[in-house]
């Protein structure tokens, strides 16, 4: 089975997955109204690392020179996953891979003297990442629009059960720039104040950055304790609808929600951490494939109020945060909600709730129709 | 796991299942000369360089395929490239560098994300199972055969339409792709690494 050591994230909440779990459980965020970055055309509401912030972290690994911001946070947040693991990152049988939306896109726009042209390939950048460890093995990058957090960990699930490595280090993060905010812009999918997931005045979406590791290996069943946490499976669909618009029958969510399902009964869910990107047609979509797979008995909430949309580390740092709140007996409100208007009702709370169940459903869909579930359970109750 | 078709598509060549296919064009205008002597799918003209060869590439695969678009769950489409988006991520900096001249499109922000061809090729096909982009640093065909191997991990995938698809500029393209199938079949080729290279490099 497919078990987690180790993981971080590092966001503008904190550096450690403990910091952010309690920033979170508290309810804070660090999305605000940016109307002087990037000399955008229009002001725009993110959750974004004060300007310094992360070369300063940085300067105790390296020469903050030598990297992008993208490689750095996706240092940054592997180090402290690797060093927790206890593991020797350099060494032949562990694997990287990174999950990203737009990695080093920002060097179209800007480039420093040190970085070279060809780093902002998505392959190249990852090379820059493993190298920063000693690990020789060539990095494998999923970028697979809103879902390839979820997409990296089916991918080293996969490598793991195929024996090709004993250890992935699965990092996801973006990096926010003029390009990304700007396209987001043209496509009116931006609110200007705090994202409102599932919420009947929802206006858009927030953007945010963040890089998150989940460092998995294998083991047998009777090999795995209580505490652990399982990536028991994950399947990615396609709406074959529409490239830039979710299906209106919530077709590829739905196919990826039942085959990570499975056999496992909806009773046994603490909740569905959902997309809920606040947008009109995506949290419309959600509720339409949940209801249909059956699961609308289980409580759904949106991690994106507190950390907007973080791209290609949202199906890492999201789940992250999942497993930690149900360690915590804990399912996390959804900041910004308020009352719901989408077609199919859901569970939804803007405040945290209790439960004892000891696992939960990922997810997540994107540009391109893409859909990805994942379910995770507690070593406990397997 | 067998190889049941493949196709070679570069700016210079085409070839499919080890045969020429003659044309005068090369760079762009060889995707638009293919598909005008092939296709009615106004799409096409909206779509960017690199979307535009999956698209082409595939449909040069799937042509004569039978019970084509019939809705299917059992088919993934995993494309595997260095340069992903990078041709239409020029294109859209270009919208958005000058603040005198910014007019960002929705339209070409959109094919930003590598993983848009392959929903390209899913809305053409019908294909609602698993679709995905992968990036890795140059042109590998063990990375390709584990990728592509490792799709059929999942239960519900019986076959793959995919392979290296690699488009550096409007002009620069290189697409080898197959359809993979989990089934045994003596007269096919295996599907391995070695085969992979021998067909990029030969055929």
């Amino acid at each position: 089975m497919i078990v987690k050591i180790s993981d971080n994230i590092y966001s503008p909440l904190g550096v450690t997955t403990k910091q952010n779990y309690l920033a979170v459980k508290a309810g804070k965020s660090m999305s605000r109204l940016y109307s002087d970055r990037w000399q955008m055309a229009e002001p725009f509401f993110a959750s974004l690392f004060e300007e310094g912030d992360v070369d300063n972290a940085f300067s105790l690994l390296g020469d903050a020179t030598d990297y992008t911001d993208f490689e750095k946070i996706c240092i940054l947040s592997a180090s402290r996953a690797i060093a927790d693991a206890g593991i020797d990152a350099s060494a032949s049988d562990v694997q990287f891979f990174i999950s990203t939306t737009k990695g080093n896109v920002s060097l179209l726009d800007y480039r420093p003297e040190k970085i070279s042209a060809d780093r902002v390939l998505l392959g190249v950048a990852a090379k820059k990442i493993s190298e920063y460890f000693g690990n020789a093995n060539v990095p494998m990058v999923v970028s697979n629009a809103c879902i390839s957090g979820v997409c990296a960990q089916i991918m080293a699930m996969r490598s793991l059960m195929s024996r090709r490595c004993k250890y992935a280090v699965v990092i996801g993060a973006d990096s926010q720039c003029r390009f990304i905010v700007s396209g987001f812009q043209s496509f009116k999918a931006l609110s200007q104040k705090r994202c409102k997931p599932y919420d009947a005045t929802r206006e858009g979406l927030n953007l945010g950055e963040a890089a998150g590791t989940i460092i998995y290996t294998i083991k047998e069943k009777e090999d795995i304790h209580q505490e652990d946490w399982i990536a028991v499976k994950g399947a990615i669909r396609n709406d074959a609808n529409h490239i830039s618009g979710p299906s209106r029958t919530g077709e590829g969510s739905y196919r990826a929600l039942m085959t990570a399902l499975g056999n496992e009964q909806a009773e046994n869910l603490a909740f569905i951490n959902a997309h809920g990107t606040a947008t009109l047609y995506n949290d419309e979509m959600e509720s339409i494939a949940i209801s249909r797979a059956g699961l609308s008995s289980v409580p759904v909430n949106s991690l994106k109020g507190y950390y907007g949309h973080t791209m290609g580390a949202a199906g890492i740092i999201e789940p992250i945060l999942s497993m930690h709140s149900i360690d915590d007996g804990t399912v996390l409100g959804t900041l910004g909600f308020e009352s719901s208007d989408v077609s199919h009702p859901l569970i939804l709370s803007s405040h945290n709730t209790s439960t004892d169940k000891h696992a939960f459903m990922k997810l997540l869909s994107g540009f391109g129709g893409c859909n990805a579930a994942m379910l995770y359970k507690k070593g406990d109750a397997l | 796991m067998i190889i049941r078709r493949w196709i070679k598509l570069t700016d210079t060549s085409v070839s499919l299942n080890g045969k020429k296919i003659e044309t005068e064009s090369c760079g762009h205008a060889l995707l638009t000369h293919l598909y005008r002597e092939r296709n009615d799918y106004p799409k096409f003209f909206k779509m960017d360089a690199l979307s535009k060869l999956g698209f082409i590439a595939t449909e040069l695969l799937l042509h004569d395929e039978s019970q084509r678009f019939q809705p299917r769950g059992d088919r993934a489409v995993i494309f595997i490239g260095k340069s992903g988006s990078l041709a239409d991520d020029t294109n859209y900096q270009k919208t958005i560098a000058d603040k005198d001249n910014y007019f960002p499109s929705p339209s070409v922000f959109v094919y930003t994300l590598p993983n848009i061809v392959t929903g390209e090729v899913a809305i053409r096909n019908k294909y609602y199972g698993e679709t995905c982009f992968h990036v890795i640093d140059e042109l590998r065909a063990d990375k390709i055969a584990d990728i592509i191997s490792d799709a059929f991990q999942d239960a519900d995938t019986t076959s793959v339409v995919g392979g290296w698809l690699e488009c550096s500029d409007e002009e620069h393209f290189e697409a080898y792709l197959f359809i993979v199938e989990a089934s045994a079949d003596g007269q096919a080729p295996e599907w391995n690494k070695d085969t992979i290279r021998e067909i990029i490099n030969n055929n």
